[in-house]
C-alpha cells in the first residue's frame, strides 16, 4: 500500500466502508428472508435470489408505468413501489408455499431442488417478460448523487437510503417477531412444530405466513438493490450465495448473528477487494468465515439455556 | 368429556393400541396407570392429534374429533401436557403460557394460573428452559389450561419429579378439576401418585385396558402385582 498517502487511504477505508454498507444492507436483507424461512421449516430456499430480482423488476415496473401515466408522481413513487415489491414478492411466496412447499416438508433434498427449479422458472419468465438485458428504474431525483463530506471522500445517498431502509426493516422484524402474536406462534414453531399444534397453533398458517414474510423482505431487498445496480434475470443468483453465507456463519435462529455476519462479509468484501482483486477478496473472506465455523460451529451468538 | 370407542393406534405394521374403548366423564379425574411401552404415551399423542389414529371414534362432549388437526383439537376444548413437559424453551414463562391462546390474551385467565402456580409469577420473564423441573411441570399445565380446556390430558406428570412437588401436583390438578368442572386423564407408572388423585383408575397392558375401578373399591395389592414387572 506504499503508494498511497494515510490521507489517501483514510479516504478509501471510508468510501469503500460506505459502498461495504449497501452490500452490507441487501445482505442482510436477504440472510434475514432466508433464516427466517429456513429456521422456521427447514426450507433452504434457493429461488431466494429470484424474489430478489422479482422485488427489483416490481420496482423497474413502477417506474416504467410512472413515467408513462403519472409523471408528476415521479420523486414520490418509489417509496410506494418498495411496499409493492413487499406485497407482490409476499403474495407470490405464500402462493408457492401452497403449491409446492408444503408438500416437501421433512424432505430437505426435495425442497432444493424444487426451489432450485423454480429459481430456473422464475429466471427464464423475466427473461421473456422483462428481455436478457439488464433495466435500471428512474431514481428520483432525491436519491442521486453524493454528499461531499470533504476533497476526495464522497459518501453516496443512495447508499444511506439502502442502509437506512434495511435499518428500517430489521427493526420492524425483530419486533414483529418479539412483540406481534404471530411473531411468538413463529418462534413457539421453530423450538417444537408438533407441541406448538398441540398447544393450538396452527403451524400450517405460520408456515404460510412465514415463507411469505421472508420472501417479502428478499423483495425489499430487490428494491434496495435497483439504488445500487441494474436489474438482470440473474441479478438474484449472484447474490444468493452470499446471502447463503451471511445465514451460515451468523447461525440460522439469531437475528443478531445475521447482521454481525452481514457486516463482516459485506465490509471484508468491499475493503479487500479495492485492495487485492476481486476474487482474491472473495477467497480471503470465505477463508475468515471457514475458520470461525470451525472455531464456533453453531453461528456466532448461539442461545444458551440450562441443559443445552 | 372424552369418550373413545373402538380405537386402533399403530406404528407402521405394529400395532400399539389394537381396540380400545373408554369414557371420561365431566369433573372426573381418570388414571390410566401401566408399566413402560405398555402403550400410555401413544394413547394420549393419538387423543391430542400427533400420530394418526387407524380406525375407531374419539369424541369430544358429543362431537367427534378423530381426524382432525391437533390445533382444531385445542380450539373445541382438549388441552394436553405431554410427558417430558415439552414446553418452550426459549421462550420466557410469559410467552410459553400465552403461546396456544388464539386472539386476545385476557389478563384473568394469566392471573389465575399465577394463583394457581405462584411460582410462575415469580419467573414469568424467565426462559422456560432456566426452570426446573417441578416447574416446568406447573409451567406445562399452565400452559394447556390457558386455552380454557374441557378435557385435560397428562401423559407421566410425576417423571422426575421430587416426591414433594409430586404431592403438590395432585392437589393442583384436584383443585383445577374442582374449580373448572372438567374431565382430566392422567397416566402413571406411579400408584400412589394414582390413588391420591383419581377418581376413577384403569389398568392399561399392551394396549388393552384390564381393569377398572373406583377409588373406593382399589385393591392396592392387585393392581400392583399387575405393575410388577
Amino acid at each position: 500500500m506504499g503508494e498511497y498517502t494515510s490521507e489517501e487511504l483514510q479516504s478509501i477505508f471510508i468510501m469503500q466502508g460506505f459502498s461495504g454498507l449497501s452490500l452490507f444492507s441487501v445482505l442482510l436483507l436477504m440472510g434475514l428472508g432466508l433464516a427466517l424461512i429456513f429456521g422456521q421449516m427447514g426450507v433452504i430456499n434457493m429461488a431466494h435470489g429470484e424474489f430478489m430480482a422479482l422485488g427489483a423488476y416490481t420496482v423497474y415496473f413502477c417506474s416504467h408505468l410512472t413515467e408513462t401515466y403519472a409523471p408528476t408522481f415521479g420523486p414520490y413513487y418509489f417509496v410506494a413501489a418498495i411496499g409493492l415489491a413487499f406485497v407482490v414478492c409476499a403474495a407470490l411466496g405464500a402462493l408457492v408455499e401452497w403449491l409446492m412447499i408444503r408438500h416437501l416438508y421433512h424432505r430437505p433434498l426435495d425442497t432444493l431442488l424444487a426451489t432450485w427449479g423454480l429459481s430456473l422458472i422464475l429466471q427464464q419468465s423475466y427473461r421473456s417478460i422483462f428481455g436478457a438485458r439488464e433495466v435500471t428504474p428512474t431514481l428520483p431525483e432525491w436519491l442521486m448523487g453524493s454528499y461531499n463530506v470533504k476533497e476526495g471522500l464522497d459518501i453516496p445517498i443512495n447508499g444511506m437510503f439502502v442502509l437506512g431502509l434495511s435499518i428500517v426493516v430489521t427493526i420492524a422484524l425483530i419486533t414483529f417477531m418479539y412483540r406481534s402474536a404471530f411473531g411468538l406462534r413463529l418462534r413457539a414453531t421453530v423450538q417444537n412444530r408438533k407441541m406448538s399444534a398441540a398447544v393450538g397453533i396452527n403451524t400450517g398458517k405460520v408456515d404460510r405466513l412465514a415463507f411469505a414474510l421472508g420472501c417479502g423482505i428478499a423483495g425489499i431487498a430487490g428494491a434496495a438493490f435497483t439504488t445500487i445496480g441494474s436489474t438482470g434475470p440473474d441479478s438474484g443468483s449472484r447474490y444468493i450465495v452470499d446471502a447463503f453465507l451471511v445465514v451460515v456463519s451468523g447461525g440460522t435462529a439469531s437475528l443478531l448473528g445475521c447482521l454481525a455476519s452481514a457486516f463482516g462479509i459485506a465490509q471484508a468484501q468491499s475493503i479487500l477487494e479495492f485492495f487485492l482483486e476481486g476474487t482474491k477478496g472473495k477467497v480471503a473472506t470465505l477463508l475468515v468465515i471457514v475458520i470461525a465455523l470451525m472455531i464456533r460451529p453453531q453461528g456466532l451468538f448461539p442461545s444458551k439455556v440450562r441443559g443445552n | 368429556m372424552i369418550s373413545v370407542t373402538n380405537l386402533q393406534v399403530c406404528y407402521g405394521q405394529s400395532v400399539v393400541i389394537p381396540d380400545m374403548s373408554f369414557t371420561a366423564p365431566q369433573g372426573e379425574i381418570l388414571g390410566i396407570i401401566g408399566r413402560n411401552g405398555m402403550g400410555k404415551s401413544t394413547l394420549f399423542r393419538s387423543l391430542i392429534g400427533m400420530i394418526l389414529t387407524r380406525s375407531g371414534t374419539i369424541t369430544l362432549n358429543g362431537k367427534e374429533i378423530t381426524n382432525q388437526p391437533s390445533h382444531r383439537r385445542v380450539a373445541q376444548g382438549v388441552a394436553f401436557v405431554p410427558q417430558g413437559r415439552m414446553i418452550f424453551p426459549y421462550l420466557t414463562v410469559y410467552e410459553n403460557l400465552i403461546s396456544g391462546v388464539a386472539g386476545n390474551v385476557s389478563y384473568d385467565s394469566v392471573e389465575e394460573i399465577y394463583a394457581l402456580f405462584p411460582v410462575l409469577r415469580d419467573m414469568r420473564k424467565r426462559k422456560g428452559g432456566n426452570l426446573s423441573g417441578g416447574q416446568q411441570q406447573q409451567l406445562a399445565i399452565g400452559r394447556a389450561l390457558m386455552t380454557n380446556p374441557s378435557v385435560l390430558l397428562l401423559d407421566e406428570p410425576t417423571e422426575g419429579i421430587q416426591p414433594s412437588i409430586i404431592k403438590d401436583i395432585s392437589r393442583s390438578l384436584r383443585e383445577i378439576r374442582d374449580m373448572r368442572k372438567l374431565t382430566i386423564v392422567v397416566s402413571e407408572q406411579v400408584l400412589s401418585f394414582v390413588l391420591d388423585t383419581c377418581d376413577n383408575i384403569m389398568v392399561i397392558d399392551k394396549g388393552k385396558l384390564i381393569r377398572e375401578d373406583r377409588r373406593a373399591d382399589v385393591n392396592s395389592d392387585q393392581i400392583k402385582a399387575m405393575l410388577a414387572v
